[in-house]
């Protein structure tokens, strides 16, 4: 019996409890969708932007303060096709397609024989090995490219697309190495066992059990090597000057920007297409990039 | 089909930690012996070693009269079933199972052949063509017993293969094992840490604790004829009660003064056996099924006392009735017709023909 | 008949010792040679270069005379290495702090959304991430543009007066920050996301159950789950901010009057642009204790973090 008043004399504030519970949570949603469109909007703003210039005439860039900057009126291809039409620019794109396919797959290979062997192989210090890794990957480039631009001029390699094959590993293969450690440190150690009482030597242990059971950890690896060595900035730029080796990257940014103004149309064309190949990636696999980008320090 | 030998084994860590204190053990031919004790025990230590996934520190073991100590895991010609499955997720329950035999390098229709048998044996013959991850748990064990079985080892392993299974699945799981061992007879180690599992698979039992073995020899030996207190306590369950006694010599018979006042003549067939226990402080060791409600009264050793019910649980078939005493904590199987309730005084009957008597200064039964 | 066979091989292989740790040996010879490439990378293209470096910072400009610590010495005297200082710890600090905080507040927002639409907010917020940071900078040092901004034209809408971006100095280290924030803030988010998602519901279930408001579920559960997460990103981005490059070379190039350089541009400038190879590595070297701080506390924070996983 006083069980039951005692229950009655609770229900009101259950109920208001519930309501404001509710009333909370549609809040909570609410702001949540006000911020993320606020964030969306300042996020997009700066590309959106980039491509509707890219998308204007000359003559509507230069009168562009008198009707609105952020629409299109007259939209025109003829950036993009000035673009394509100009063999230097070609030549961009293939300076990085070259260095870039070059350079994963060296990463690659160095990273995932690295990482079998620190990750699962344990052998006299491998652990100090691993951190070492770690730490390099500390290191950044703009520390590193006053040196390197005296090692890579004495080996003749400065002003040419191989002098940066040599020197993007520094910026792609500890991280890679230390994603796939990870990687390689999460598959069960009963795995390995299995496959040494079936009879595999460790060759055939990496190929046939440990890259297929971690594709997924190498396809973010891959991702990230691509990723960064498109976007490397810092090396091309130390070390490339004529614009028959320059990559991507600082093409557009040294040979696009001109004096007059109104080639903003062509400078603005030329960044997205230098930024079409990682945001195309990105797109088709963000799932990958993403574990990629998050591995390396919720694994560490 | 082989013996297996294994001969002083220690296993020792570095720091000096002995996972394995030297065990000496002989498996025949076709048996199917099982390593059971609490984790830490060094039984699956053992079973690692047998397989080369450890060195072994010192001592030998020889697998058909090889030494193996040098030999690594994949010329030593076993098999082994993990507690994870171990399966390889990117192949299809084919590939898994016929693994071991590619890298052999078999002939495509000799494994194939081969493979097939050992799905036709486990039934798994609709899922040769899925992923593990499509598997149920009790499927996959079936997977990571067909990839053994193909492989007609010498020797099986069995790393605890049934803990990551639900209760019911454990059980069927368990027969299915015990009914390819009868099929392909192959030697077989099994390690557990559930004695029942130990009891009902094996044909004998190994109990390990602390890196030795306590006692080997058929299940029904182990539950009958324990041979150390540790060995009592941890074959059956519920488990065997032990309860303070004081060994009395009383003009040619010997009685137990337990707590509560409880005092209990100890059968004469044993006076001899028991002898040198007299006037000493001694445990008691009864199993819940020898302490029931009063029955067969009629029969020679029978002792009946009262004691007080504090938790009844009724199991179905029987109840199991925690009854107090000073000192101890008793268990009684009783039939589940018999009034009992928490708090009333109830009459239990020992039936001393099952007693044992333990020195608590050695844990040896007596 | 087959034991007969293993028999065999095994005497054979018996005499020669012991094979297990043979296996064992050339175990350890097969993982040297699979990491040799590694440290081939490691210690010819980072460590060597590192440590040529700090030779390099001791020569003179012509780089046949040693002379110590003479370029620090030529740098610290002057006020526009001063000023670099200055500008490098402001434009991290600001730039980190900033990024940490709207990295969270994303996070959280999009941890609050059905999870069905978190999939799109997170692609679309993380565009800026992605585009390598030169070419979206460029986008930015158009929209900066003195006489033909989209962000002023958008300030004269709303009645605000046009700001000299890139003109003045203050409002030039503004805009570097800005962009860097920018470019930096959809990582936290990422980060944070995968961190606030990896705290159990059912923490946060027992907490509402004990009372807890949603504030003190953030204050006592969220944050202390995240700390280390926080930590961790937060020094990862303080080393990468430090060392930053791209935005101010393209933004400001070190302008108006060499007062938003930072490290690694003004680096540039002395070694590579003006040619004095030793002074530029004598820059870029001030940012090593700085870093080495950091990577200490990376470090701690890794290992006790792994401590706490045991």
């Amino acid at each position: 019996m006083s069980a039951s008043a005692a229950a009655n004399r609770d229900l009101p504030s259950i109920y208001h409890k519930a309501g404001s519970l509710r009333a909370e949570r549609r809040w909570a949603l609410w702001s949540a969708y006000i911020s993320l469109i606020f964030a969306a909007i300042i996020m997009l703003a700066p590309p959106v932007y980039m491509l509707m210039t890219s998308l204007k005439t000359s003559a509507e860039i230069a009168d562009q303060l008198n009707s609105t900057p952020w629409w299109v009126y007259s939209p025109t291809l003829e950036n993009y096709a000035a673009l394509i039409g100009n063999e230097m620019f070609r030549g961009f794109f293939w300076n990085s397609v070259k260095v870039t396919v070059l350079v994963v797959a060296v990463t690659m290979v160095i990273s995932v024989l690295a990482a079998f062997a620190l990750g699962r192989m344990r052998f006299w210090g491998s652990q100090a090995l691993a951190t070492g890794v770690f730490l390099t990957y500390l290191i950044p480039d703009t520390l590193l490219f006053i040196p390197l631009y005296q090692i890579v001029g004495s080996l003749g390699l400065l002003n040419s697309a191989w002098g940066l094959v040599l020197v993007y590993p520094t910026l792609t293969v500890p991280f890679c190495t230390w994603i796939m450690i990870g990687y390689f440190a999460s598959i069960p150690k009963e795995l390995d066992e299995a496959a040494l009482i079936d009879g595999a030597n460790w060759m055939q242990m990496l190929w046939k059990i440990f890259i297929p059971v971690a594709l997924p950890g190498i396809i973010a690896a891959t991702i990230f090597a691509f990723t960064v060595s498109w976007a490397a900035f810092v090396y091309p730029t130390a070390f490339i000057t004529t614009p028959e080796e320059m990559p991507m990257t600082i093409g557009v940014v040294s040979q696009l920007i001109r004096g007059d103004t109104f080639a903003w149309g062509q400078l603005m064309a030329g960044a997205l297409l230098a930024a079409l190949p990682p945001v195309i990636v990105y797109a088709f696999l963000m799932d990958y990039y993403i574990a990629g980008l998050t591995a390396g320090a919720t694994k560490g | 089909m082989a013996q297996v030998s294994i001969r002083k084994v220690v296993k020792a860590y570095e720091g000096g930690v002995q996972a394995v204190k030297g065990i000496d053990l002989e498996i025949a031919d076709h048996e199917f012996v099982v390593l059971v004790g609490p984790s830490g025990c060094g039984k699956s230590t053992t079973l690692r070693m047998i397989a080369g996934l450890e060195e072994i520190t010192s001592g030998e073991i020889a697998i058909g009269g090889t030494v193996v100590n040098d030999i690594p895991p994949r010329d030593r010609d076993i098999a082994m079933v993990f507690q994870n499955y171990a399966l390889y997720p990117h192949m299809s329950v084919f590939d898994n199972m016929a693994f071991g035999l590619t890298l052999r390098k078999f002939p495509k229709d000799e494994i194939k052949r081969r493979v097939d048998n050992a799905a036709r044996i486990l039934d798994i013959t609709p899922l040769l063509d899925r992923k593990p991850k499509a598997l149920s748990g009790g499927q996959r064990q079936r997977v990571a017993m067909g990839r053994a079985i193909v492989r007609d080892p010498k020797v099986f392993l069995f790393d605890e293969p049934l803990s990551n299974l639900d209760a019911k699945l454990r059980v069927q799981m368990r027969t299915e094992i015990k009914k390819v061992h009868q099929a392909v007879k192959t030697t077989t180690v099994y390690v557990t840490h559930d004695q029942v599992e130990a009891m009902t698979l094996a044909d004998r039992v190994v109990v390990m604790n602390h890196g030795v073995i306590e006692q080997v020899g058929p299940p029904q030996e182990l539950y009958h004829r324990p041979v150390t207190r540790f060995v009592a306590g941890f074959i059956g369950s519920p488990a065997m009660n032990f309860i303070p006694a004081r060994v009395e010599n009383g003009s040619g018979a010997l009685r137990l003064n337990l707590p509560n006042g409880i005092v209990l003549p100890v059968p004469a067939d044993r006076t001899q056996r028991y002898a040198a226990a007299a006037g000493k402080e001694m445990i008691f060791g009864i199993r819940p099924e020898h302490l029931t409600e009063p029955k067969n009264l009629d029969r020679d050793n029978i002792a009946t006392f009262d004691l007080t019910p504090e938790v009844i649980e009724p199991m179905g078939m029987e109840t199991l009735v925690h009854l107090w005493l000073q000192g101890a904590e008793v268990c009684s199987r009783i039939d589940p017709t018999t009034p009992a309730e928490p708090g009333r005084p109830l009459q239990v009957a020992a039936d001393l023909n099952h007693m044992h008597l333990i020195d608590p200064q050695t844990g040896r039964v007596l | 008949m087959a034991d007969g066979a293993t028999l065999a091989i095994a005497q054979q292989g018996a005499p020669s010792g012991s094979s297990l740790k043979r296996f064992a040996r050339r175990r350890s010879t097969i993982a040297f040679v699979m990491t040799l490439p590694l440290l081939l990378v490691i210690g010819g293209l980072v460590a060597w270069p590192a440590g040529y470096a700090i030779w390099l910072s001791m020569l003179n400009r012509r780089m046949n005379t040693f002379i110590g610590l003479g370029n620090f010495e030529i740098l610290l005297d002057s006020e526009t290495f001063r000023m670099v200082i200055f500008q490098s710890v402001f434009f991290a600090v600001t730039a980190v702090i900033l990024k940490a905080l709207i990295g969270f507040w994303l996070a959280h927002m999009l941890h609050h959304i059905p999870t069905k639409g978190q999939r799109k907010w997170r692609g679309m917020l993380l565009v800026p991430w992605v585009i390598p940071p030169a070419l979206s900078t460029l986008g930015w040092w158009w929209m900066f543009d003195p006489s033909y901004s989209s962000i002023n034209w958008l300030l004269n809408v709303f009645a605000v007066p046009s700001v000299p971006w890139l003109g003045e100095p203050w409002w030039a280290r503004i805009s570097v920050i800005i962009v860097n924030v920018w470019y930096g803030a959809p990582f936290f988010m990422i980060m944070y996301l995968a961190a606030l998602k990896s705290v159990p519901e059912q923490l946060y279930e027992a907490a509402a159950i004990d009372g807890a408001s949603s504030w003190q579920r953030l204050r006592y559960v969220t944050l202390p789950m995240m700390r280390n997460i926080i930590s961790i990103t937060v020094l990862f981005s303080l080393i990468v901010t430090f060392a930053n490059y791209d935005i101010v070379r393209v933004l400001t190039n070190g302008g108006p009057r060499d007062l938003t350089h930072v490290f690694a541009s003004y680096a540039f400038q002395v070694g590579i642009l003006a040619g004095n190879i030793p002074r530029g590595a004598a820059v870029s070297l001030f940012m090593f204790p700085i870093l080495a701080v950091i990577a200490f506390f990376v470090l701690r924070g890794i290992n006790r973090r792994n401590k706490e996983e045991m």
